[in-house]
């Protein structure tokens, strides 16, 4: 669809395209902060020196959706909080991605109970899942190449 | 469940003033995801211009349902969610449950034991404080101190991964004693942290503590003095800085917390910068506690050997039928203990963390209950938030040091 | 002040029949439910207890009357002492006189047995839920409130599960 549509397979220029665009996207995606809870200490722990998320193009994580393209979901989601965080995954402009961060996020984790979302995929479409209780930064960094690498697939008629 | 529910204004319309109604003053939503409040709690500010006439905290937003779901494990079980409380005192929160339970089924605890369990409580102190210096600074906008406070936060870290495995949620203090004796390297590891951090403390304060900018930010902000504390229930470095000198660990000893040395810090103004000087004071008080307690290391076992609670080491089992018995039974069923309530309070880094334990004698708990500390000290907000800046508010949050999880359990 | 045990456990039962009971040490006192404001006002005047640490519920499902055991604790900081106040609920009649005219803390734990247990307050200024949402239905903490716990799935019941499972969509 789209420009595929009417310039018909170009071959050489899209895919040029596709891995131009996919470079730019992958090398400075901009996480939202949304840190819940425990998980939310080790992606600071994973910001801060020690282990530096900026290397991959995390330089800063902006409090704004309208400004970031990626939202860490880490910590625990209540039921309170769920309708939050599906406002605020609308607000995001896309292209967008979800890392769903520590077993809460991924599954409801350790709490299964009336008063945890068993799995933010119920709310929001997740891409990557990062399992950990909470996941170590070496972890969270696996996970963003993974979302990188995953990116990096991505072709031209799934966004144009 | 997923849509917005547009919240009426005759709820909450006892809670603010008449000027809100009359469109006076404006009504606004520092909502649960915002960089500054340390979590997700949720602020209703009342505004005059930039003047906060009314704060009225909405919490909730982390619940998680630990204390019924506590109920349907047993108690061995039961203690992997307590550390998720305050997450960033696991080893405290491990120690309330486990001393409530020592206290509920009458067991002894080995001094080995004991003085390992107060080196571990005084270095996740030290840890939450660094945390909360991090991020009260990186509030207040200096944004260096973040990264050198996690930085040792690193070290400290690598310390409780030699002893359990886990960096955070350890798990390492269980009824009866700890898990598993310390490995051999633990003693050079925090001989080595020690000596570090009293050069890394000077560094940090000659950062904050005569910074014009910080002092500006800090000094006469959210005053509040000890009687009021007193009336509101609030405890922890808050009562400290205004001016009672009220610490659990010297006024209900627990843990032989007796057998230390050490001072408890006190301040008389009460405000934002009095809370910062008693909490890097308590740094070095820690410091001080975690010498002694390796000084005095003794030899000798690490767990209790009642075998109606405490299971058997691994290596028994093959050659004791009762050791497998008990294996056996602490296992599939879980220990009994009698009947009965009991309530233990320890200080964590935030104020008073009680654990309210009632048992009807079935191997799962009938009801815990925790007595937080965020909780109680949150409702001192709109007292400390009246006639402040918008701006002050983010440094009132930062200082009176909520964790959600705590508060919401 | 410090007032030894005893004497206190004696004055409590006689001015407001107060029954002590004793366990590893620490002493609860059950009174009935009238004298609940007026017993709290002389631990605070009178015997010096000057901080309302706790206060906290206990459902004895499916036992009827009492259903529900209401703790109080205070601390006396001067000397040190908890006082643990029950007071005996029972299911049907289930309404409390509020403390927060006594201590003005106890607004929010009020809040809390509200929202978790359905107990109310006369007389506590701000009753609503905390923490859960506003239009929550039940109250969590009681024993006929199921867990709500989502069904584990193994391979066996993979399929049935996951048809019924909600997926967020874009």
């Amino acid at each position: 669809m789209g420009i595929e549509q009417k310039a018909g397979d170009l071959g050489l220029v899209t895919t040029t395209l596709e891995q131009a665009v996919n470079w730019a996207r992958t090398s400075s995606m901009w996480p939202m902060l949304f840190g819940l809870a425990c998980c939310a200490i080790e992606m600071m722990a994973a910001q801060a020196s020690s282990y530096d998320m900026s290397r991959f193009g995390m330089e800063l994580m902006r409090a704004s959706p309208r400004q970031s393209d990626l939202m860490i979901v880490a910590g625990r989601v209540s039921r309170k909080m769920a309708p939050v965080l599906r406002n605020l995954y609308d607000q995001m402009p896309s292209p967008k991605w979800v890392i769903a961060m520590g077993d809460c996020a991924a599954c409801g984790g350790v709490f299964n109970n009336y008063a945890v979302v068993q799995g933010v995929d119920e709310i929001v479409p997740v891409d990557v899942y990062v399992a950990g209780c909470p996941p170590r930064p070496e972890g969270l960094i696996h996970g963003i190449v993974t979302l990188h690498e995953k990116v990096k697939k991505e072709q031209i008629k799934d966004w144009a | 469940m997923t849509e917005i529910r547009e919240v009426s204004f005759e709820e909450f319309k006892h809670l603010v003033s008449d000027r809100a109604i009359k469109g006076d003053t404006m009504l606004l939503n520092m909502g649960p995801q915002h960089p500054s409040t340390h979590g997700v709690l949720r602020l209703l500010l009342e505004l005059d211009g930039e003047i906060v006439v009314n704060c009225i905290p909405d919490i909730g937003f982390l619940h998680t349902g630990i204390e019924k779901n506590m109920e349907t494990k047993t108690y061995q079980k039961a203690e992997v969610m307590t550390d998720r409380l305050d997450y960033l005192n696991p080893i405290g929160n491990n120690l309330a449950y486990c001393l409530a339970v020592e206290k509920l089924c009458d067991l002894d605890v080995p001094p080995r034991a004991q003085v390992i369990r107060v080196l571990l409580a005084e270095l996740t102190r030290m840890a939450s404080h660094l945390i909360w210096l991090g991020t009260s600074a990186l509030d207040l906008g200096a944004m260096s101190v973040f990264l050198y406070t996690m930085r040792e936060r690193e070290m400290l870290l690598d310390i409780f991964e030699l002893c359990s495995g886990q960096r955070m949620m350890t798990t390492y203090v269980r009824p009866g004693g700890l898990w598993r004796d310390v490995p051999v390297e633990f003693v050079p590891a925090v001989e080595q942290f020690l000596k570090i951090i009293p050069a890394k403390i000077n560094e940090y304060e000659s950062l904050l503590h005569d910074n014009p900018l910080f002092i500006e930010r800090t000094r006469g902000i959210g005053v509040i003095k000890a009687d009021e504390c007193i009336q509101w229930g609030v405890t922890g470095p808050i009562l400290r800085a205004g001016g009672m000198a009220y610490d659990l660990r010297k006024a209900r000893p627990y843990s032989g917390y007796e057998q230390f040395d050490f001072d408890i810090p006190t301040r008389q103004e009460g405000d934002v910068y009095a809370r910062y000087e008693i909490r890097m004071a308590e740094l070095r008080e820690s410091s001080k506690i975690v010498r002694q307690a390796l000084d005095k290391l003794p030899g000798g076992e690490i767990r209790s050997n009642n075998r109606k609670f405490i299971p058997p080491p691994r290596s028994e089992i093959g050659t004791s039928m009762e050791a497998l018995i008990h294996h056996f039974k602490l296992w599939t069923e879980g220990f009994t203990p009698p009947v009965g309530s009991v309530y233990v309070a320890t200080e964590s880094p935030r104020g008073e963390l009680g654990v309210f334990l009632e048992s009807d004698g079935t191997p799962k708990p009938h009801r815990v209950h925790y007595h937080t500390p965020s909780f109680a000290n949150l409702q001192i907000m709109p007292l400390l938030t009246r006639g402040h800046f918008i701006a002050d508010v983010v440094g009132i949050i930062a200082s009176i040091d909520i964790i959600l999880g705590d508060a919401d359990r | 002040m410090k007032i030894p045990f005893e004497t206190l456990t004696k004055n409590l039962f006689d001015e407001f029949g107060a029954t002590p009971q004793e366990f590893r040490g620490e002493v609860s006192y059950l009174i009935p439910a009238e004298t609940l404001v007026a017993l709290v006002t002389r631990l605070r005047d009178v015997y010096g207890f000057n901080m309302l640490i706790d206060i906290t519920a206990v459902d004895y499902w499916p036992k009827i009357a009492p259903r529900f055991h209401m703790v109080y604790h205070f601390l006396d900081m001067s000397s040190n002492q908890i006082a643990c106040i029950r007071v005996p609920i029972d299911g049907q009649a289930s309404s409390l006189s509020s403390i927060s005219g006594v201590y003005i803390n106890a607004t929010w734990y009020e809040r809390e047995i509200w929202d978790m247990f359905g107990l109310r307050f006369d007389g506590n200024p701000d009753m609503r839920r905390i923490l859960m949402p506003h239009d929550w239905e039940g109250y969590p903490l009681r024993k006929d409130y199921p867990l709500g716990y989502e069904e584990v799935e193994y391979s066996f019941n993979f399929s049935e599960i996951d048809l019924k499972k909600l997926h967020g969509k874009e």
